[in-house]
């Protein structure tokens, strides 16, 4: 293939390369499921810490986000990573530090997602729950909570996807997934057009996956509305 | 089995109830009419202790609500006797709330499995009793959504009949249905009040007030102007806030 600048696409090249980059892909695909798993752990404690109603433990609840959506998640990877190990001593694996920084940002948006998601939900659910003789928690856990599900699935879909995106900054922190794995090889042929397309390619695929799964959940769920 | 004492109740500046004072006794139903801001909805909501009262008290078959009383002191009652109490008195709201989330029936037996501990059969044999009286057999697994405003309003009904209250508060049952709808609905209050459950209704239903109350009630203004028997209240009223409320509405 010929392009107008006279670049031609090295296919012999991209095959060659394409079992590279789908492991480093592999990567990528563990870095966001562990990321979305402790993501989603930690949205949910701050999430609770925010709605419950105890002052001092809705001002941590807003410390933690205000700090992690506050700062860029490249400046706290670089912090996990390069600045605290200076003061603490404790150096991280790559992975370690990855999963860690993505964790706590997307914590901090997914726990926004939650509170946003039971806040929503109409007050009148609470108090003809409270006025059927149930309990606070039992309202919460027995009828607004599943009422959250199906307005959480399309801003929970499209914090998966930032999340899958964001994996690919923590190539700076010496994390080989699918991006840096493009970065190694499209310097060391020269071949930066065949690589980056490709890799870009390959996270449109995944990200497309995640759309498709969340579309039909979604619908799924549509059942009794 | 409701006694109502000198109750004041404010959203911030704003004064809702100013010192209401209201007796209700077994079997009695009760409505309560006034015009909208006279506080009726509030005082409803004060007695099952969904609104914090500022001072007074309110006495549920004997017993104090949200509050109790230690050396003359009063103090909050912890929640679990708030939860407990509560589960006696049956509310119905102006917007039904249903669980949309639930099938008919499941709205009808979540709160009797949970809170009164009764087995899911027991509680969907009840709950299927529930719905042959309010005239909804075959709506047990339709979702809250597929039904009309008028057999939502039925079923919820039934989902506070469910957990066997001594008392059943409603609150304005038919102000959100369409006029046509609004006979079904009262049509169930009606036998209720002919089985002997004791009932505050809140309500615009003039109609249903004259052939079903005991003693009709009109507030205005946080306070309860006057009471008596229906005959008294629309043929002869004593205060002038009411005769003028009347004249609006008759």
């Amino acid at each position: 293939m010929i392009t107008s600048f006279g670049i031609v696409w090295d296919w012999a090249f991209t095959i060659k390369m394409l079992p590279l980059l789908i492991k480093g892909a592999g990567m990528t695909v563990t870095l966001t499921a562990f990321a979305i798993t402790f993501g989603t752990i930690v949205g949910l404690i701050i999430a609770f810490l925010k709605i419950i109603k105890n002052p001092v433990l809705n001002y941590l609840g807003g410390l933690y986000t205000w700090v992690f959506r506050g700062i860029p998640l490249l400046v706290q990877l670089f912090i996990i990573h390069y600045a605290l190990p200076v003061a603490t001593g404790i150096n991280f694996e790559p992975f370690v530090s990855a999963v860690i920084g993505i964790s706590l940002c997307g914590g901090a948006y997914i726990a926004e997602i939650i509170r946003a998601g039971i806040q929503s939900v109409d007050k009148g659910q609470m108090e003809a729950a409270l006025s059927l003789g149930m309990s606070y928690s039992q309202a919460m856990r027995k009828i607004i909570i599943p009422q959250t599900y199906r307005r959480l699935i399309p801003p929970m879909g499209n914090e998966f996807i930032t999340l899958l995106k964001d994996t690919a900054l923590v190539s700076t922190i010496t994390m080989v997934e699918l991006l840096r794995t493009a970065q190694i090889y499209a310097a060391s042929h020269f071949k930066p057009f065949e690589m980056f397309i490709t890799a870009g390619l390959i996270y449109l695929m995944l990200t497309t996956f995640f759309t498709v799964i969340f579309g039909k959940l979604e619908n799924k769920l549509a059942q009794s509305e | 089995m409701i006694k109502v004492e000198n109750v004041n109740k404010s959203f911030g500046t704003l004064e809702v109830l100013k010192g209401v004072n209201l007796t209700v006794a077994p079997g009695e139903v009760v409505v309560v009419i006034g015009p909208s801001g006279s506080g009726k909805s509030t005082l409803l909501r004060c007695m099952n202790y969904l609104e914090k009262i500022n001072c007074g008290r309110i006495y549920i078959d004997g017993k104090l609500i949200g509050l109790r009383e230690i050396n003359g002191r009063l103090l909050e009652a912890p929640a679990r006797e708030v939860y407990k109490m509560r589960a006696d008195i049956g509310m119905v709201f102006q917007r039904f709330n249903l669980f949309p989330h639930m099938t008919v029936l499941e709205n009808l037996i979540e709160a009797p499995v949970l809170v009164r501990k009764i087995s899911k059969q027991e509680a969907a044999e009840r709950a299927l009793k529930l719905l042959e009286k309010v005239g909804l057999s075959d709506k047990a697994n339709s979702y809250p959504a597929h039904l009309s405003g008028g057999q939502q309003q039925r079923v919820a009904i039934a989902r506070a009949l469910a957990m066997e209250p001594k008392i059943m508060l409603f609150d304005e049952p038919t102000s959100a249905l369409d006029p046509e709808l609004v006979g079904e609905v009262l049509a169930v209050m009606k036998d209720l009040a002919k089985e002997g459950m004791t009932m505050v209704v809140v309500t615009h239903e003039m109609g249903f007030a004259k052939e079903v109350a005991d003693r009709v009630i009109f507030m205005d203004e946080g306070k309860i102007m006057e009471e008596g028997i229906p005959s008294q209240i629309f043929t002869n009223p004593k205060h002038p806030r009411t005769r003028e409320f009347l004249s609006k509405i008759l």
